[in-house]
């Protein structure tokens, strides 16, 4: 197999330039990345395909190893039209960003933010087991019922207050996050 | 003519289905017809071709009557066949879900009126990439599968969503990039892009050649697959997808990954060169996926990493890739398919109920809903390996194949493996304890509709119907379902697989155990497409 070089040295300064775009945290370079890496991965399937050579059309007598290889042109086709469609799309939800926020950036999730910002202290799993009495109310009267409920309630604020000015700060923390 | 041949209708039929799907754009109630009719469809010749499939064996497909290596083929066997019907049979339970919830909402014209055609292309993709016997083949199932996961990811276009989909589609297209660079790479070495060819041809290769092509497809792989430590993006990007959409996506969309790194590692790179590395990777995903859950209180967010890590069990029986380790892994894809999918289901069913799905803002659901509170808690409890559910009887095979081959990675594999299912059952119990058994007083910060009792004092029940003034969430809208049939049908239905596949554990053991075996002896995939005598 012959190897063209001057093709290596074009997808190697492809794909050098495409991760380097697709570290950064702007979504328009992140999309230039991925487009020159999508063209580097075609250009290394045009090097891999071996020699130039005939187009793939039969003519009588002339020996097999005279064509260039279809294959991968076939193969390069396709993969163009998957990266057009790609592109086509990031665009649409880059755009879609920043109508949304003023944002090119790349997010943070709130979420991971939020759980790693947590207590390690949990009041439910880690905070000494309370005697529970509200189970003895008569369930099947209605205004009975409604009491409970709110004795049930004032039961857990009084929990809630009793577990030490750390806890309570960082309850109402979570309070403040969950607004 | 025999059943296998009907395998390329399992991918035209979707597709068919989606553009027609997509001609009935502005009649939601026709479009709901045709695509749960072709899926419904496309799953029972599925079922045809499973049931055939242990007497024709391998059977191989050419297209267009190309003749192999030259032309592609979809190959059948028992591994794909059994793929095939429960990737199926979900997407059906989950198309059914999602126009439920459509239909409840009544929101008939929004802009969801995609979802129908974009669902078909990625049940046609999936189908696609399970019967593919090209490699590059493989690579546009794969494309298709995503491109239409893109659109689904970002559905609605909402804040989240957009952030969420911009972390999803980059991570995708550069593992599709890797694959696509480890084809090119391949064919170069080979001259081939056909499975079966490559099967023979790659041996022949240099083992450090080998090596590197081996690693590049196990990365792109193991990417898509979520596979530690590449597997940071999933929790990250699929809890903000509409329910439907989260369910069918981690049910199946990881799948694939495994899919393919099961046929790389017994088709095409055959061999324990890499098998210890696997194992530490299978103990990682395991491991580390399940403490990640155990920080979460989402509850979306938790079985995403409940996802991860058991992901790391499929990886386990295909790093001991002895005739019991594969075959366990094979019927826990079946089983993880099922059930993780149910949950997901059931967590959508949540969030309706109680207006979130973080369990710090649940309680008591198990007394307004007990419905809902046995459908979580059986599949939570198949999903931990409690005896006698299916996530059990996968577990047991995958330990016994770490025993029996008896090295001290596998054992420390096999403890991991259990300290894993270990704590799948504390997070599951912590999901129970808040969200279901405590009173929903106990919860901060409420849903309304929670909280909400009629004029007598009773609670709102399972499926009443709750007016505007009762909610803000349904505010401004005719009275809604909380809970609608058509919503907890499919549901009911899908943890009635998972409990099917106990049932049937003594058949289905059987094929997968015979679908490892056939894996294993490689040449009866290279015989079906390459002719009598090629795989000798």
């Amino acid at each position: 197999m012959t190897v063209n070089l001057t093709l290596i040295v074009l997808l190697a300064a492809f794909f050098a330039a495409g991760i380097y775009l697709l570290l950064e945290r702007s979504l328009t370079r992140v999309l230039l990345g991925l487009i020159l890496l999508g063209n580097g991965a075609n250009i290394l399937m045009l090097a891999m395909s071996g020699g130039s050579g005939r187009s793939p059309l039969y003519i009588p007598g002339t020996p097999a190893e005279d064509y260039a290889d279809s294959l991968p042109q076939a193969l390069i086709l396709t993969a163009i039209v998957i990266t057009f469609a790609v592109t086509a799309f990031m665009l649409g939800i880059i755009y879609r960003s920043w109508v949304l926020g003023r944002e090119d950036d790349v997010q943070d999730d709130p979420e991971d933010r939020r759980v790693a910002d947590q207590d390690s202290y949990d009041w439910e799993d880690d905070a000494d087991v309370v005697a529970e009495t509200s189970e003895f109310f008569d369930e099947d009267a209605p205004a009975e019922r409604t009491g409970a409920t709110a004795y049930d309630g004032a039961a857990t604020r009084e929990v809630r207050t009793a577990r030490g000015d750390d806890d309570a700060a960082a309850g109402s923390r979570r309070q403040g996050d969950a607004l | 003519m025999i059943a296998a041949d009907l395998a390329p209708l399992a991918i035209v039929l979707p597709f068919l289905g989606a553009a027609v799907t997509f001609l009935l754009i502005r009649h939601s109630r026709a479009q709901r017809a045709v695509s749960i009719s072709t899926l419904s469809v496309t799953l029972i010749i599925e079922v045809v071709m499973l049931l055939a499939a242990p007497s024709t064996g391998t059977h191989a497909v050419r297209l267009g009557g190309w003749e192999p290596p030259f032309g592609i083929v979809l190959v059948v066997d028992q591994f794909s066949a059994l793929m095939l019907v429960v990737s199926s049979a979900i997407s059906l339970a989950v198309l059914i879900y999602a126009a439920g919830q459509g239909m409840a909402d009544g929101d008939e014209d929004g802009p969801v009126s995609i979802f129908h055609p974009t669902y078909l292309i990625l049940v046609a993709g999936v189908s696609n990439a399970f019967l593919t016997g090209d490699l590059f083949n493989l690579y546009v199932g794969f494309e298709i599968l995503l491109t239409a996961s893109y659109v689904l990811m970002t559905l609605g276009g909402t804040a989240p969503r957009i952030r969420a989909g911009v972390t999803y589609v980059v991570v995708s297209v550069v593992s599709s990039m890797l694959f696509l660079i480890s084809i090119a790479m391949i064919y170069g070495a080979t001259g081939t892009v056909n499975m079966a060819d490559l099967a023979v041809k790659l041996e022949t290769l240099d083992p450090a050649t080998q090596l590197v092509l081996h690693l590049m497809l196990l990365v792109a792989f193991g990417i898509k697959a979520a596979v530690f430590p590449l597997s940071f993006w999933l929790p990250d990007s699929y809890p903000t997808a509409p329910a439907p959409v989260t369910a069918v996506f981690a049910g199946l969309l990881t799948k694939v990954g495994v899919y393919a790194m099961v046929r790389v590692e017994t088709l095409l790179f055959p061999g324990d060169r890499i098998n210890s590395l696997l194992m530490v990777v299978a103990l990682l995903t395991m491991v580390v996926g399940i403490l990640g859950a155990l920080a979460q209180s989402d509850i979306k967010r938790l079985l995403s990493f409940t996802l991860v890590s058991h992901i790391g069990y499929m990886v386990f029986g295909l790093a001991i890739s002895s005739r019991i380790g594969l075959g366990a892994a094979v019927y826990y894809v079946a089983h993880h398919i099922t059930v993780q999918t149910s949950l997901f289901l059931v967590t959508g069913l949540i969030e309706r109920r109680g207006g979130t799905a973080n369990v710090d803002r649940l309680g008591g659901l198990a007394k307004l809903s007990p419905l809902l509170g046995v459908l979580f808690f059986v599949p939570a409890m198949n999903l931990a390996g409690i005896p006698p559910f299916s996530g059990f009887l996968g577990k047991l095979g995958l330990i016994q194949a770490g025993v029996e081959l008896g090295t001290p990675l596998a054992f420390v594999l096999v403890a991991g493996g259990v300290l894993t299912s270990l704590l799948t059952l504390l997070v599951m119990a912590r999901v129970w304890n808040r969200a279901f058994w405590r009173s929903p007083a106990d919860a901060e910060d409420p849903d309304p509709i929670l909280l909400a009792s009629k004029a007598d004092g009773s609670s709102v029940g399972t499926s009443r119907h709750v007016t505007g003034e009762d909610s803000g969430r349904f505010a401004g809208k005719d009275p809604v379902t909380l809970l609608p049939r058509t919503m907890t049908g499919p549901t009911i239905g899908l943890v009635g697989l998972g409990l099917a596949l106990t049932l049937l554990a003594g058949p289905l053991f059987a094929l997968s155990d015979d679908a490892a075996q056939e894996m294993l002896d490689r040449t009866p995939y290279i015989e079906a497409v390459l002719g009598p005598g090629a795989g000798a």
